[in-house]
This record gives structure tokens, C-alpha cells and sequence, in this order.
């Protein structure tokens, strides 16, 4: 176990190097002279030699580049080209809102969806399974701007059922926060639901006919102590992995939801910076979403190969 | 609806005849397309997509209204406004609603296959490099890619679009290159299982050499993989740029692109306008769910 997870970490280290030497890449692609950007084409030259000094955009390249690793370690990533603050506050605090509003969506995706797809499985070709599949599949194939408007529009207009916008009172309290969140929150179910369901559905039929499956049933088990002690624990493998994917994904997609709720997460961060050009918090950002879903693919895998040995002795062979 | 009866064909057996003869390829495809025709989720997918085929092409010529032309008297007229002249209202600008959903299928039903084309021709040929050489080869590209999925694609888009500035060209190039690594795995996977088969040891004792082997022999039997690829890239590129669009990094204005409404108008949502967003998003929706549609259906077939 311990040698397999030492691998696991090894290749993640890799897969960290290249990911930031990919986003460094492209930030850099162009020749870009920031100071004069920063200042517009009528300052003087000198004034832009000196802010292309103070930025440390004058440096060479690969210092630069040595920058941004050490940053990775040191949480240290400069200072905003636009509001002059450190990166690294700003991630830090954009961070914590965007958390909130994935782990209330996890909180309730990740149940319903499992739920959902044991449902669908248990009751296959039936009309509840057609329902759990399309919807799923519906749900997942849209945009979430477009899940995020619908639902504005028919539970927050229509019906004014919930608030609209996920500004809630300064103080307020964790409850009043959930209340303002559920409905971007509700937008994000609507697309990872599909995945995971989809999943644990897929896990089951599999489990269901399996030959320990079939043991148990003749050795005259009640059905329900069967799902429970056998299918489930079986069946529930691959639904981990999308679980742990969508985590990755549920920090790093959320552009366009905390836009349209005006929440102040690390998406909303992120278009504001490109919509200014600030590359260093674009570049920072992109980066800790990446390290954020790389971490999380990671613990799924050694979370996987801990409830199935098959794997762990597999690769170790 | 009942198509021609065919002579049923045997599948060949694995790893045997790799080449068909034209008449047996044409009968294959025939009963393909026969097989397509009986599924109601394809021929959903198509009428829906083609109904947006037709207001691309019809343009302003179908439209009731310039899209482009504000009115200051008709801002923000609700659905049905002025007799019925705005059927699904106006936006901030008094421009109609209906009409620039009309014309806003130009750019996306343009940008999303050619983003998708670039994405698999690219992806495949990385695929067949790296199922076919593994090794070294493939084990630095599969590092590459690995890190290249590890970020979500609109980020990574928004990034180098923030770069090299947006426009509808760079929308295209840098979806479909970033599709690269995705449809790479895919065609991987599928190399992987061919590379192994009778015929292809057999070109190697023959003396060809690796491209030859790769476009000549691998290539024509794992097309089957690389179209279902095709469509779902479809799919999945109507999503990413309309997104982009939404994100403001997309297509650019005056186009009325279906994203690019919603994002000029979604801030103003609360105030009750919700036919600036609706009826776009609407839009967006029929339309990926039809490539998908499709996507589903051809999959079915294909794989089966």
C-alpha cells in the first residue's frame, strides 16, 4: 500500500511540474511588454522600464518560471497587475467562498446522485430508469449558465421561491448563507447529478450480475442484506472516482454560476482578471484549480485501491 | 418506417480481412444509416439541428427585425409587445429578441464543427503516434496529456484566449486544441487494441514502415471510434464556446451569438427581463442536446 501510494505521489509531482510549465507557457506565449499595457501607449518609457522593474517582467524567462514553482510551495504569487493586492490573499480568500458553495453542492449531489443511480439500477427499463437516465443526461450535457438561468428564471422570477443573487447580509448566519446558496448551488446538482448517477447506476447492473452476487442470493440471503453487504461495496468503486473528478471540477467550473449569482469565489476572480488581463492572478489561479482537482484524482485513486486490492497488487506488479 | 430489406452481412471475424471490397463497404454503411433511420432520439437530433441550419442560413432574411438595429422606444419590451411585432420581446437596446436568436446561430453552428474537426484530426494523430510507438514516445505524450486534463477546458481556453486576444478564429483554434488530448486518449485506447492484430504484424513482416502502417492499415478500422469522437466533440464545443462567449472571452460583440446575449444582458435578470436570457438559453439547450442526441444514437449503431 505504502509503496503504491509513494508511486502515486511520484507521478503527481510530474504531472505538477508539466501543469505548471503548460499554464506558464501560454500566459507567455506572446512577447508582451506588461508595463506599457498596465500604463497605456502614451506613458513615457522610462516610467514603463520602471514598473516592468517593479513587476519583475523585465527579468528572464525562466526566472520567472522559477518563480512560479517556488510560489506553488510558498503560496507566493505576486501582487495583482489591477488592485496591486498579493495573489496569494486574493486566492485565498475568493478560495474559501467558491468552497462553500462546492461542498454544499457536493452535500447534496453526491447522495441523490448515488441514490438515483441504485434506484435506476434496482428498477432497470423501467419509466423511473428512463426518467433518472434522461434527466441526467440532460442535466450534465448543458452548460451551467444555461442550467444557472433556467433556474433563476423559474425558481427565482417565476416563482420567487429562493433569492437570486447570493449576496447575503454581512453576519448572517450559516443557515441564512445555505438559504442564499441554494440555488447556485442547485444549478451545479443539476450537472454533476447525471455523472454520478450515471455511475452508480452502471456499478450496480455490474455488481447485480455478478457470480458473488448470485452466491449469496442461493445461499439464501434476503435481498436487501445482499445490496447492502455485497453489491454496494462493489458496485460503488467507479462512482468514487467520478465523485472525486467532479470535486476537482466543482472548484475550478464555477465561472459562469458564480458570475450569474454574483458570488465572490475564485471563478468570479478569474473572469474579472481576464477581463483586465491581470495574468498573474489569471496564472495563479488556473494553477491551484489544477493542483485542487490533481489532488483529488489522487485521493481517489488510493481510496480506491484501498477498498479493492486488485488495483494496488496490479500496478505494483 | 421500413427501410430495404438487405441481405444481412456476417461481422468479420477479428484481425481478418481488414479491407473490405467497395460493394461490402457500401452495404455496411447502407445498413449504418438504415439502423440510424429507425432510432427517434437521431431523428430528433437531426430535425432539431437542421431547424438551426435553416435560420443560420436564412439569416437576416428570416428575421423580422434588424438584429443589429437598437429602438430606444421598445427597451426591454416584454414577449408580445407592440401587436405581436416582437414575438419573444426586445432587449436593453430595443433589438428583437427573436431575430437575433435567428442570426445568432451563425457563429456557433460555424465555430463548433470546425473546433471539433481540428480537435479529433489532431487528437487522432497523436493517438495513432502514441498507441503505435508506445515506449518513451508515448509515455512523455501521455504525461502531457494527463497534466492537460487535469484543468478544465473553458479555464484553460479563457487563459490563452486572454493571451492572444478573442475572436472567432482564435475561439476555434484554441477549442479544438485543447480538444486534442482529450480525442488522443480515445484514439489511444482503440490503436492500442488494433496494434496486436494479425494484419498489422503482418504489414510489419511485409517491411512497411510505421506511417504507412498507422494511415494505411490502423486508420481505416478504428474509424468507427474516431466519428462517434466527432460528434460528441460537436457537442461538447457548442458548449465550450458558448460558454466563452458568456464569459465575455468568446465570440465578440455586435454578433448576436446565443452566449453573448446572456452575458450582455444576465445582470439585469432581476429586474424581471427574463426573456433577454430565456429564450437564448433555450436556444443553447435544443441545440446541445440535439448534437447529443445525434452523438447518443451514432454510438449505439456504430458500437454495436
Amino acid at each position: 500500500m505504502l509503496r503504491f501510494i509513494a508511486r502515486r505521489l511520484a507521478l503527481a509531482l510530474i504531472t505538477l511540474l508539466l501543469l505548471s510549465a503548460i499554464v506558464f507557457a501560454i500566459s507567455n506565449v506572446l512577447p508582451q511588454d506588461v508595463g506599457r499595457s498596465i500604463l497605456g501607449p502614451f506613458a513615457p518609457q522610462e516610467s514603463v522600464d520602471a514598473l516592468n522593474h517593479k513587476l519583475g517582467t523585465d527579468r528572464p524567462r525562466l526566472e520567472q518560471y522559477i518563480d512560479l514553482l517556488k510560489g506553488i510551495v510558498t503560496f507566493d504569487f505576486g501582487d495583482s497587475y489591477q488592485s496591486g493586492q498579493p495573489v496569494g490573499d486574493l486566492i485565498k480568500t475568493t478560495l474559501q467562498n467558491s468552497a462553500k458553495l462546492a461542498i454544499l453542492a457536493l452535500l447534496i449531489t453526491v447522495p441523490l446522485g448515488i441514490f438515483a443511480g441504485t434506484m435506476a439500477a434496482l428498477r432497470r427499463d423501467t419509466v423511473i430508469d428512463r426518467v433518472i437516465v434522461m434527466l441526467g443526461l440532460a442535466g450534465s450535457s448543458l452548460p451551467e449558465f444555461v442550467t444557472s438561468t433556467f433556474l433563476v428564471v423559474i425558481l427565482g422570477l417565476q416563482l420567487d421561491l429562493l433569492p437570486t443573487l447570493a449576496n447575503w447580509p454581512p453576519g448572517a448566519n450559516i443557515f441564512t448563507q445555505i438559504h442564499y446558496l441554494l440555488m447556485p448551488a442547485l444549478a451545479l446538482v443539476l450537472v454533476y447529478f447525471g455523472y454520478i448517477a450515471r455511475m452508480a447506476r452502471a456499478g450496480m447492473i455490474v455488481a447485480m450480475e455478478s457470480d458473488y452476487t448470485r452466491t449469496a442470493m442461493m445461499k439464501g440471503l434476503s435481498r436487501g442484506r445482499v445490496i447492502r453487504r455485497h453489491v454496494l461495496r462493489n458496485a460503488l468503486l467507479p462512482t468514487i472516482a467520478v465523485v472525486a473528478t467532479s470535486t476537482g471540477y466543482l472548484f475550478g467550473g464555477l465561472l459562469a454560476v458564480e458570475l450569474i449569482f454574483n458570488i465572490n469565489g475564485l471563478g468570479r476572480l478569474l473572469v474579472t482578471a481576464a477581463k483586465a488581463k491581470d495574468l498573474p492572478v489569471l496564472q495563479a489561479g488556473v494553477l491551484v484549480i489544477g493542483i485542487i482537482y490533481m489532488f483529488a484524482t489522487l485521493i481517489a485513486d488510493i481510496l480506491i485501491s484501498w477498498l479493492n486490492p486488485r488495483i494496488r497488487l496490479g500496478s505494483e506488479n | 418506417m421500413t427501410g430495404p430489406v438487405l441481405p444481412t452481412i456476417e461481422p468479420p471475424p477479428p484481425g481478418a480481412v481488414p479491407v473490405a471490397t467497395t460493394s461490402a463497404k457500401k452495404i455496411a454503411r447502407r445498413e449504418t444509416i438504415r439502423l440510424l433511420l429507425h432510432r427517434p432520439e437521431f431523428l430528433i437530433g437531426v430535425g432539431v439541428t437542421l431547424f438551426w441550419v435553416i435560420c443560420a442560413i436564412g439569416g437576416e432574411r428570416l428575421a423580422p427585425h434588424d438584429p443589429y438595429a437598437g429602438n430606444p422606444l421598445f427597451s426591454h419590451a416584454p414577449p408580445g409587445a407592440d401587436g405581436w411585432s416582437f414575438v419573444l420581446g426586445t432587449d436593453r437596446l430595443g433589438r428583437d429578441v427573436l431575430s437575433r436568436i435567428i442570426v445568432g446561430s451563425q457563429d456557433v453552428l460555424v465555430a463548433a464543427p470546425a473546433a471539433a474537426v481540428i480537435g479529433v484530426a489532431l487528437g487522432t494523430l497523436l493517438g495513432l503516434v502514441m498507441g503505435y510507438y508506445r515506449g518513451l514516445v508515448d509515455d512523455v505524450l501521455s504525461r502531457f496529456v494527463e497534466a492537460f486534463l487535469a484543468l478544465p477546458v473553458t479555464l484553460v481556453a479563457l487563459l490563452t484566449l486572454v493571451v492572444l486576444g478573442s475572436s472567432t478564429k482564435t475561439v476555434i483554434l484554441v477549442v479544438g486544441l485543447l480538444f486534442a488530448p482529450i480525442v488522443a486518449r480515445t484514439v489511444r485506447a482503440a490503436v492500442l487494441a488494433e496494434r496486436e492484430l494479425d494484419y498489422v504484424q503482418a504489414a510489419r513482416l511485409r517491411g512497411e514502415n510505421g506511417p504507412v502502417i498507422m494511415s494505411r492499415e490502423i486508420l481505416p478500422n478504428i474509424t468507427g471510434p474516431i466519428v462517434v469522437e466527432l460528434t460528441v466533440r460537436i457537442g461538447y464545443a457548442i458548449f465550450t464556446i458558448s460558454t466563452l462567449s458568456f464569459l465575455g472571452v468568446g465570440i465578440q460583440p455586435p454578433s448576436p451569438d446565443w452566449g453573448l446575449q446572456i452575458s450582455e444582458e444576465y445582470s439585469m435578470i432581476i429586474n424581471g427581463y427574463w426573456w433577454t436570457v430565456f429564450f437564448p438559453s433555450l436556444a443553447i439547450a435544443s441545440l446541445v442536446i440535439a448534437a447529443n442526441l445525434m452523438a447518443d444514437a451514432l454510438q449505439a449503431v456504430l458500437q454495436r
